[in-house]
């Protein structure tokens, strides 16, 4: 079911599987939209909570290859890291993802890159954790971590598109 | 809602067949014996589940009649609901400034399409 108009977001949690998935459509290209995903310079203009507060320390995005990135937060630092299992230009990312506050949590993450014509892109991206408790954890960490940042950004861009 | 209560949400969730049975209650109030149906269980097994979801505050039984059907607290519903949303806004606010940087290569990748084309 689909009620939003445009590119919105959408996330469905498996009632069964520890999974999330998440699907967006980008006014761009395949190549451009890959591009986005796997080039550190511009991972880093968009993916951190605030842009200029990401540090990565490294993005090797390819097969074998690995990364880690810092982002601040209002009492110190926190650190992601993973590695690339599998690197497929415009079509596939398949990583894993780690939160250094929670070393034995392991999410795998596949983002899957399809091109829908006229220059647009659909991605669509699964999570897979542990279990569902993990699951719930990470939908309901967004109750804390980064709220609040996220909801000064969002304000920001419904102000400039009131 | 205590960080206790929240952690004792996410257990009694863990388990699929707790989930379903919480799916179930949504559509509206069931017995034990109804709730057990569907499931090659037996009514003790779905009485025990039915426990771990009193304890977490996400089903309550009334007192009055023999039948005690199950109530689900549409409050913790909410708050599933809510977990999603706010997750889903996250994703799309970070897909925003993707939307900005990828309106910012467009020059970039008409120069690399046509080197390529003439390569």
């Amino acid at each position: 079911m689909s009620t939003t108009t445009h590119n919105e977001t959408q996330i469905v949690a498996d009632p069964v599987m520890p999974t999330i998935t998440i699907t967006r459509e980008f006014d761009a290209p395949v190549a451009n939209v890959f591009r986005a995903y796997s080039e550190p310079d511009l991972v880093a203009q968009w993916l951190g909570p605030r842009s200029h507060k990401m540090r990565i320390d490294h993005y090797d995005c390819r097969t074998g290859g690995a990364w880690r990135y810092r982002t601040s937060v209002e009492d110190g630092e926190v650190c992601f890291y993973g590695s690339f299992h599998e690197v497929r230009p415009n079509e596939r990312i398949v990583q894993t993802f780690t939160f250094d506050g929670y070393p034995d949590g392991v999410s795998l993450e596949t983002m899957t890159f399809e091109e829908l014509g006229e220059g647009r892109t659909r991605i669509t991206g699964l999570s897979l954790v542990e279990s569902l408790e993990s699951r719930d954890m990470i939908l309901a960490s967004g109750m804390e971590v980064g709220v609040i940042e996220g909801y000064e950004q969002l304000d920001e861009l419904l102000a400039t598109q009131a | 809602m205590t960080e206790e209560t929240l952690s004792r949400v996410f257990s009694a969730l863990a388990d699929p067949t707790r989930r379903d049975m919480v799916a179930r209650l949504a559509v509206g109030d069931a017995t034990v014996n109804e709730l057990a149906e569907p499931y090659d269980v037996t009514v003790q097994a779905v009485s025990k589940h039915l426990k771990v979801l009193e304890d977490a505050g996400l089903v309550s039984r009334t007192r009055e009649a023999q039948r005690r059907p199950c109530h689900l607290e549409a409050e913790v519903f909410d708050l599933m609901t809510k977990w999603i949303e706010r997750y889903r806004r996250e994703a799309e606010n970070r897909f925003r400034r993707l939307d900005a940087v990828l309106a910012a290569m467009t020059d970039d990748q008409q120069l690399h399409d046509q080197g390529e084309a003439a390569s």
